[in-house]
């Protein structure tokens, strides 16, 4: 194929220490990228083991196994390091490793300060998880935050919350939000100015698209939590007053910037996520995605009304009638081109001769489950009814069912459709797919019945529960689903090691994919591409290999 | 391939089960909380959002029905869509080639974005009415004014007084008039907490620096369930919510009752000794011998049913363990043992005990 790129075989003369350090000096986005995705993904297994050790405590009303305070150290843990420590990471990561590669460029915009988010990132991580150890001085006992992870004030006060285990919280997000921010920036500029000759941002492929929406959202919103949190250090360490209640502070100045951030972030977690779905399923369903401009223009409009319904997770508040309607008004429009979404996939489907490789497996999941959790927000989003459950285990149900039947099945069906890429080996099918029902069973059997329990009134972030309430079964139940869960996962840690050493060799494209990244070898060289590639469509290789029925040209479409 | 398929088979069922008993095991090994036992005594009402027994919740409840029902259409659309893709349109055996590439359909496109925009703002009309419904800004006619005051992790109640009297000051459970619609003023000692009694009405949250409402009307007498639903602190879990609804005669007695002095302490001199000499008085209030605002009121300690916020039947045994360790029955709570001796222990059970 003439876009062809070819492998280098890794000299295997070297030491180890000269391979690690090969890897810690590189500012190839390839390494940056599965660095970040490993990092992530050892920080999955962190708080997968958080959750579990909850679920354990709550199998049973009245449970004295884990005490208040550690239990409360685990939901924030928990809750703190899925939304920055896996979600962030494994997402950005892949965009990393993917978006140079999909736009036919040889490397991210900057490369060097690609690395550096890298690194702070880490640090970040470090720094919060240091807290189990510093955070009351060395020769202290251990105390990690415990304000949950939207660290509501004033109980993060010094008056509520002494110690410093809070102060590692704030450093550590603001650290990788740094980071954040310049992975945004880079993927911006690379986005913007390095797509290869042919691609108009109307041919270029989705993920890429939903990648730039998702950079905006993190630049606009992770900046003003960073700014709240430098204001909770001022209070916190320099004698300031911003959430200081008792001083004339303001706790609901708080929620207002925190979810100003906190709202969007939820997008920047599911849109990449769609992204994944906008090249699996319709490689998987052999047909071009159903309405690419109209995919494109729901994302746009995702990012733009995101970041006006924040408020939605403040109606228990007691905000004004007028307030809590707009704030509604708003939430239940971001419903339409979410909704968009999900036609555009089932439109794609239907039609197709649909595969069901592991990756399409975990899209169609996907699909099933974020379906769901989206109309449970639907739910959330009638105020009133939200007064009955907010902030209670249906909340959680909720958005487990968004964020884990959404985005992390999204990157799971990620891992098992890139993984050849970047390996030039085959992930395990057949592990695969009982990874995925063992899973999708745990899964459903966890988060359904909090659905239930949050009805009967049970709150979230409590260590125990009451034993007269009719809650006993359906939280054995979802501990119940933790154990499948986490039996999922062993297979999955299994098949990776197994298939890095003995996985069928990949190939350049083995799924017949149409985009660029397949077009080179696998793994890709460290200069991606020998010749940068030109384009006449969004589906490169499509025309390549059907070139009596090549795609049409988007601007001549229409 | 069957054999390998037997293979994982198993090998999945044995790592589920052993993470299943991993996980379980050692809740059920370990003993549950110390006075952990459901109450026996008249019925109570369930916590369920589903059993709504007052004007609010009602409303709030048919405007769930609706709002779930619209929903639960959407995902049988949907997710049979879905099902009737995967199945239809799976690749057979003999399919050879690509299928027909479509690129869009503009009535299509048009046709889903339109039709979910009509429901969303159907639903977002019904939303904005039962928001007016429900949500007041003013108290409704004739309604009985409560103070609800959030500390970590206990509820005061300021019960106001029509005559213009001082109010009367209780904690953690509230006794309420049935038929009578009941205005609450919610506002914090400390931290962000939130009042829910699903069967009265939604949560609303109580803010420090700044004042919110709520209100709901019990419509029948019985003991309504709830516990405070923001995250505040340790002993979050444990800060549980009592209303009892009762006929005008017996509210009008109980106010009276607790509005009356405290019981003279006269007959309980050495326990009575014990709190003045304590740092008991300066955390807690008994009409007339301290006014310690840090903790629950204790005039008419013995009127409740229950200690610690909700967390295990009053009598004197719990008052007693209370005494001997709050740290052993509620980790965390904001009294702290007082390292009593047996004598002076036995002495403040029989001075708290007669406190009714
Ligand atoms: C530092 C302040 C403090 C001191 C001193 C203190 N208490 Fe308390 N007490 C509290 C607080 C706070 C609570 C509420 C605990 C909770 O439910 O979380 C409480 C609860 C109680 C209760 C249960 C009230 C109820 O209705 O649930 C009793 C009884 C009580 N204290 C008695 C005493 C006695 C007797 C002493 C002296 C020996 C004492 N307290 C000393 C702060 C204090
Ligand atoms: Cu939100
Ligand atoms: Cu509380």
């Amino acid at each position: 194929m003439a876009i062809a790129g070819h492998a280098e075989p890794l000299p295997s003369s070297l030491t180890l220490g000269a391979r690690v350090h090969s890897w810690v000096v590189s500012v190839d986005h390839k390494r940056l990228g599965m660095m970040y995705v490993g990092f992530g993904l050892l920080f999955f297994l962190v708080a997968g083991l958080e959750a579990a050790a909850m679920r354990a405590q709550l199998a049973r009303a009245g449970s004295q196994l884990i005490d208040p305070t550690t239990f409360n150290q685990l939901f924030t843990m928990h809750g703190t390091t899925m939304v920055f420590l896996v979600g962030m990471p494994i997402l950005l990561g892949m965009a990393n490793y993917l978006v140079p590669l999909m736009i036919g460029a040889r490397d991210m915009a900057f490369p060097r300060l690609n690395a550096f988010g890298l690194w702070l990132f880490i640090f970040g991580a470090l720094l919060l998880y240091y807290s189990y150890i510093g955070a009351q001085g060395l020769y202290g006992t251990s105390a990690a935050p415990d304000v949950g992870w939207f660290a509501y004030a004033p109980l993060t006060s010094r008056t509520y919350s002494p110690g410093n285990s809070t102060d590692y919280w704030i450093l550590g997000i603001m650290v990788s939000g740094f980071g954040s921010i310049t992975t945004a920036i880079n993927l911006i500029a690379t986005i913007l100015v390095m797509r290869c000759p042919g691609m108009t941002l109307l041919r270029m492929p989705l993920f890429p698209w939903m990648m730039l929406v998702t950079s905006v959202l993190v630049l606009i919103a992770v900046p003003v939590l960073t700014g709240a949190q430098a204001m909770l250090l001022l209070d916190r360490s320099f004698g300031a007053h911003f959430f200081d209640t008792e001083q004339g502070g303001s706790a609901v100045l708080w929620q207002h910037l925190f979810w100003f951030f906190g709202h969007p972030e939820v997008y920047i977690l599911v849109l990449p996520a769609f992204g994944f779905l906008n090249e699996i399923v319709p490689v998987f369903s052999r047909k071009v995605v159903f309405g690419y401009s109209l995919m494109v223009a729901a994302t746009v409009a995702i990012g733009f009304i995101s970041l006006g319904v924040w408020a939605h997770h403040m109606f228990a508040l007691g905000l004004s009638p007028e307030m809590n309607s707009f704030f509604a008004a708003s939430t239940f429009l971001i419903a339409v081109p979410t909704g968009i979404k999900i036609f555009t996939w089932l439109g794609t489907m239907i039609g197709g001769r649909i595969e069901f490789a592991t990756p399409m497996l975990f899209a169609t999941g996907f699909l099933a489950m974020f379906t769901f959790g989206g109309l449970t927000g639907i739910m959330l989003a009638v105020v009133p009814f939200d007064w009955q459950l907010s902030d209670s285990y249906f909340v959680v149900a909720h958005f487990h069912y968004v964020l884990f039947g959404g985005t992390v099945f999204g990157i799971f069906g990620a891992i098992f459709y890139w993984f050849p890429k970047a390996t030039g080996r085959m992930l395990s099918e057949r592990l695969g797919r009982w990874f995925f029902w063992i899973l999708f069973l745990g899964f459903n059997l966890t988060f359904l019945p909090m659905h239930v329990s949050g009805i009967l009134g049970m709150p979230r972030r409590i260590y125990t529960f009451q034993p007269d309430r009719g809650l006993d079964l359906w939280n054995l139940l979802s501990t119940a689903g933790v154990a499948l869960q986490a039996a999922a996962l062993l297979l999955f840690l299994w098949n990776v090691v197994h298939s890095l050493l003995r996985g069928k060799p990949a190939g350049n494209n083995p799924w017949n994919a149409w985009t660029l990244e397949w077009a080179t070898s696998s793994p890709p060289p460290d200069w991606n591409f020998d010749r940068i590639p030109t384009v006449g469509s969004a589906r490169p290789l499509w025309d390549v290999a059907n070139p009596h029925d090549p795609d049409p040209s988007p601007e001549a479409h229409g | 391939m069957a054999r390998r398929f037997m293979r994982f088979n198993r090998a999945s069922v044995v790592c589920s089960v052993t993470m299943l008993a991993v996980l379980t095991a050692p809740s059920f090994a370990v003993d549950v909380a110390p006075i952990c036992t459901p109450m026996g005594g008249e019925p109570l009402q369930s916590t369920s959002i589903l059993s709504p027994i007052s004007p609010p919740a009602r409303e709030i409840h048919s405007l769930a029905a609706l709002v779930v029902g619209v929903c639960a259409a959407i995902f049988i659309v949907v997710e049979g869509a879905l099902l009737w893709a995967i199945i239809r349109y799976r690749r057979r055996a003999g399919d050879r080639g690509e299928p027909v590439q479509v690129f869009g359909s503009n009535p299509i496109e048009l046709a889903w974005t339109v039709i979910p925009l009509v429901i969303v703002f159907v639903l977002a009309l019904a939303t904005v009415r039962t928001i007016k419904d429900v949500q007041r800004t003013e108290p409704p006619a004739g309604a009985l004014t409560v103070d609800v005051i959030g500390h970590q992790w206990w509820w005061e109640y300021r019960i106001a007084d029509e005559d213009g009297g001082p109010p009367v000051v209780t904690a953690n459970e509230l006794v309420v008039p049935v038929g009578r619609p009941v205005w609450l003023r919610l506002a914090s000692a400390d931290v962000i907490h939130s009042w829910w009694v699903p069967a009265l009405n939604g949560k609303t949250d109580l803010v420090p620096g700044r004042f919110s409402n709520t209100w709901f009307e019990a419509e029948q007498p019985g003991t309504f369930l709830g516990q405070c639903a923001e995250y505040c602190g340790t002993q979050h879990a444990n800060m549980l919510l009592r209303v009892r609804a009762v006929d005008d005669a017996q509210f009008e007695s109980w106010r009276t009752a607790q509005a009356a002095p405290a019981r003279d302490p006269a007959s309980f001199a050495a326990g009575h000794s014990i709190f003045l000499r304590l740092a008991c008085m300066n955390c807690h209030a008994i009409d007339g011998s301290s006014s310690g605002a840090f903790g629950p009121n204790l005039t008419h300690l013995m009127s409740r049913e229950t200690i610690a916020a909700g967390m295990a039947p009053l009598n004197r045994d719990t008052l007693r363990a209370w005494l001997v360790d709050p740290q052993q029955l509620k980790p965390g709570c904001n009294m702290p043992s007082l390292q009593l001796t047996d004598p002076e222990l036995d002495a403040l059970v029989d001075y708290l005990s007669s406190l009714n």
